[in-house]
């Protein structure tokens, strides 16, 4: 079996931001977040396992005030240590704690390629906070990727999106499709772009390259609903990446915590060297025997794992169904009517835990 | 899209990407935002030469002295390889 190569740490579910396509859970458990030793010792056994890289995400990962020592052991134990932040809370003497606490890589959300629209969406006024630490991540020296999820109120702004990302000297701009899980789900309505709006991102999207692909590496995620095959969902499940929640449980996927009767555990009564290698939660959907048609007997199956295990949880009630993106699926009618249904409403804004 | 690496470039990782060691098996590896590349040693040599400032055909040179009989075309592709997957950088020379 293979060792995981990145583990996702997401520090807490609090944001400042209201995104209506966030990836945190709908609804958060009550439960504390780990305190720092039990993230430090989270992070000696990521290492003993031999994860190579580790995202510190969230909610907001800044609202953790003992982030920088989390960097700072990261690195002695020689972790790549990429940043995802909002960049809320980012300003000059916070970028410089942690550039100098050994930052490898920082990734900051942008909404919108202007103030009015990316206000909007966040559902917050942090447009200009964004811009304020992306001057502040670039000049430090540190690389910066812009992430952008991608709907359909921002899909046509893909040109002034790439201009600003330039514009702030960005190494890498991500253009990544919203993921219905979670908010977006509740959302996926409002936010679906129509096929002719995806086939125009496409075009906008080989433009920008032309423009501005010396400087800058355009990554495009495409949207799963438009595609015949599903993703490859987490390059398979429970083969490279643990996820850590909050409050201590490890999942193999961002949104698996929503699959029923997984058998989660806790890295606060495992180790994490056990959870990888023996928790029901990571064995149930690995390699390729729990699998039944038209997945099992499919070529494809060696490279996108029967897609995703949440998305066929979310649309289907069973996680061990093919992913119904693929065409092949039973329940591929699904995709096609939310694609057919999707209609501009207003939508629900992520709110925030009530605990911390 | 890129054009092909003469002699006088001078190569060196993106900011970003940097060499490593991997834990488990102590071999020499390529960490960037998104991924990893497992190196073999030679691969590994070559790539702590880029430093921008040797020219490709320093850097050559530089790795037959340690490893005799290192083809040029080799070097080259290496290089070629990681600046089309964007992991490294050329200086045109």
């Amino acid at each position: 079996m293979d060792r995981p190569l990145g583990l996702l740490a997401e520090l807490t579910y609090r944001c400042p931001l209201h995104c209506p396509y966030c990836s945190n859970p709908v609804t958060v458990p009550d439960t504390a977040e780990l305190a720092l030793p039990e993230w430090l010792r989270v992070l000696e056994q990521a290492r003993q396992l031999g994860v190579l890289q580790l995202h510190l995400s969230g909610g907001e990962p800044l609202i953790r005030p003992d982030l920088a020592v989390l960097v700072t052991r990261a690195r002695e134990l020689g972790f790549y240590v990429n940043l995802v932040t909002s960049g809320v809370g980012l300003d000059e003497s916070r970028a410089r704690e942690l550039a100098d606490a050994g930052i490898d890589h920082v990734q900051l959300s942008l909404q919108d390629a202007d103030r009015a629209a990316g206000d909007n969406t966040a559902g917050a006024r942090v447009f200009d906070r964004k811009m304020t630490a992306a001057a502040v991540i670039t000049a430090l020296g540190l690389p910066l990727t812009i992430n952008v999820v991608l709907h359909r109120t921002n899909i046509g702004h893909i040109a002034a999106i790439a201009d600003l990302a330039a514009a702030l000297a960005a190494d890498r701009l991500e253009l990544a499709h919203t993921q219905y899980y979670g908010w977006a789900l509740l959302n996926r309505s409002a936010l679906l772009p129509t096929p002719e709006q995806v086939v125009a991102a496409e075009q906008a999207v080989a433009r920008a390259r032309a423009l501005h692909g010396g400087t800058m590496e355009i990554v495009y995620v495409v949207a799963d609903y438009y595609e015949p095959y599903p993703k490859p969902c987490m390059h398979g499940w429970g083969r490279r990446h643990i996820i850590i929640a909050p409050d201590g449980r490890a999942l193999p996927c961002p949104a698996a915590a929503q699959i029923v009767g997984l058998g989660i555990d806790n890295v606060t009564e495992r180790s994490l060297g056990e959870i990888w290698y023996l928790s029901p939660s990571f064995t149930r959907f690995r390699g390729d025997e729990w699998m039944s048609e038209p997945c099992r007997s499919c070529p494809r199956k060696a490279i996108d794992f029967g897609g995703c295990r949440c998305q066929a949880f979310a649309l289907t009630g069973d996680a061990a169904r093919a992913d119904p993106i693929c065409q092949l699926s039973p329940d591929h009618h699904l995709i096609d009517s939310a694609v057919s249904s999707a209609t501009p409403r207003s939508l629900r804004f992520r709110s925030n835990p009530a605990s911390s | 899209m890129t054009a092909a690496l003469s002699l006088g470039d001078r190569p060196q990782l993106r900011r970003g990407v940097r060499v490593s060691t991997d834990p488990l098996s102590q071999a020499p590896i390529l960490l960037f935002p998104e991924g990893v590349l497992f190196l073999n040693e030679t691969a590994a040599a070559v790539i702590r030469h880029c430093d921008g400032s040797r020219t490709v055909a320093h850097m050559v040179q530089a790795i037959d002295e340690i490893y005799d009989g290192v083809a040029v075309g080799d070097v080259l592709s290496l290089v070629a390889d990681l600046v089309a997957q964007r992991l490294m950088v050329v200086d045109r020379g």
